[in-house]
């Protein structure tokens, strides 16, 4: 029943928001037509404006993926996070989640494929996964399409909330499972 | 950002030599910068389409009336932007597509919010307490049903899968509610935006 909601729920919520738009816009007697290019003319120009930042982001970002230094973390972590029984595997998806998120989908599948669906570790890689969104990346598009350069706290703030989302992510996981 | 962006390259070097693995690194740059582009790219179409949509809704007034109904919300979080503005209703919808995990239509309608709020911001080139805060509820990634996850869990035979939502929804709740909080903090102990005359901003452009 639960299952039967949600899926109805990711299925209907894209055409039902679209229906909601085009309706009221015609009742309301908006130039359908018109309104919409009027609007969609700025896409070329947001996206192409974002290059620069997603260039300086996804580089230092693919560098540091290329270097080793992620595994290297993890093996020095090891130690510290196995007191607190925290497997080995989901390690990397702590490091990487706020850098890439198609890394960390990455990991996930890799750990869910190799250690199958009863092992704990699939759950808690799943939890982390599923919670979390690539700060670095939503900065880059989010700021970069508005020409911000000085970000104040806004890194901060996102850095220590992915903290707390691991850290709530391995609790819910032991008391749940 | 400046003192990150030398960190993450420098460091990578260093750990790159150290590893052996120079060239994957030099490597990188090259596929890093491909990417970046093909990200960008991908984007123009979905983006087009929903800044299409996103200007109808504007007009018929929809982006308004949700903007009233989350008001007592938004109204604490978005000190400093006037009701009046789109962004309030632009922010509004933007939450609901990443709630509903429509990441397509989350992005191009945030960046829209983004847009509205620089209008109002002092400082063109520093993130304003408000934009500090849409982004720190885009960063935390706010969703109810995290689908992509699912889909995986279902490809290796979980027997449950959807026994996963309610942990990673707890999860994501409590993420966002901190990175709201932190923002609030933030805004109130972080120096605060310096207003620059235009003369000084347009030199320091150059």
């Amino acid at each position: 029943m639960f299952q039967q909601l949600m899926q109805a729920i990711s299925l209907w919520a894209l055409p039902v928001i679209l229906l909601l738009i085009l309706t009221v816009g015609l009742c309301k007697k908006v130039p359908l037509y018109e309104t919409f290019t009027d609007g969609a003319k700025d896409g070329f120009k947001v996206s192409v404006n974002i290059i620069p930042y997603l260039v300086a982001i996804i580089v230092a970002i693919s560098m540091l993926r290329a270097s080793g230094l992620i595994e290297m973390t993890g093996h020095a972590l090891a130690p510290i996070l196995h007191l607190f029984n925290i497997p080995v595997d989901t390690i990397p998806i702590m490091i990487v989640r706020s850098l890439s998120g198609s890394a960390a989908l990455g990991v996930f599948s890799d750990i869910a494929h190799t250690l199958g669906p009863d092992d704990y570790a699939t759950k808690l890689a799943a939890i982390m996964v599923g919670s979390s969104e690539t700060t670095f990346y939503v900065l880059a598009v989010y700021f970069g399409a508005v020409g911000i350069s000085k970000l104040r706290y806004a890194l901060v703030v996102g850095l220590i909330a992915d903290f707390i989302g691991i850290v709530a992510a391995i609790s819910v996981c032991n008391l749940m499972f | 950002m400046n003192y990150i962006f030398y960190f993450l390259i420098v460091i990578s070097i260093i750990a790159g030599a150290i590893n052996g693995k120079l060239t994957d690194v030099v490597n990188a740059i090259l596929s890093g910068a491909e990417l970046s582009v093909k990200v960008a790219f991908s984007l123009i179409g979905i983006m087009a389409f929903w800044l299409g949509m996103m200007k109808i809704a504007e007009k018929s007034g929809l982006v308004a009336l949700i903007a009233k109904i989350i008001k007592p919300i938004t109204k604490h979080l978005f000190k400093g932007v006037p009701e009046e503005s789109p962004a309030i209703g632009d922010i509004a919808m933007n939450f609901s597509a990443n709630a509903l995990g429509l990441a397509n239509a989350a992005t191009p309608i945030g960046i829209k919010a983004m847009e509205e709020l620089q209008k109002l911001n002092k400082d063109k080139s520093s993130a304003s307490n408000a934009m500090c805060m849409l982004l720190a509820m885009n960063t935390a990634g706010f969703q109810l049903i995290p689908a992509t996850v699912i889909a995986v869990l279902i490809g290796i035979g979980y027997k449950n899968p959807t026994e996963i939502i309610a942990p990673t929804l707890l999860v994501t709740s409590i993420t966002f509610l901190s990175a709201i909080t932190l923002a609030k903090i933030f805004e109130k102990f972080w120096e605060p935006q310096q207003v620059i005359s235009d003369e000084r901003e347009n030199n320091e452009n150059k």
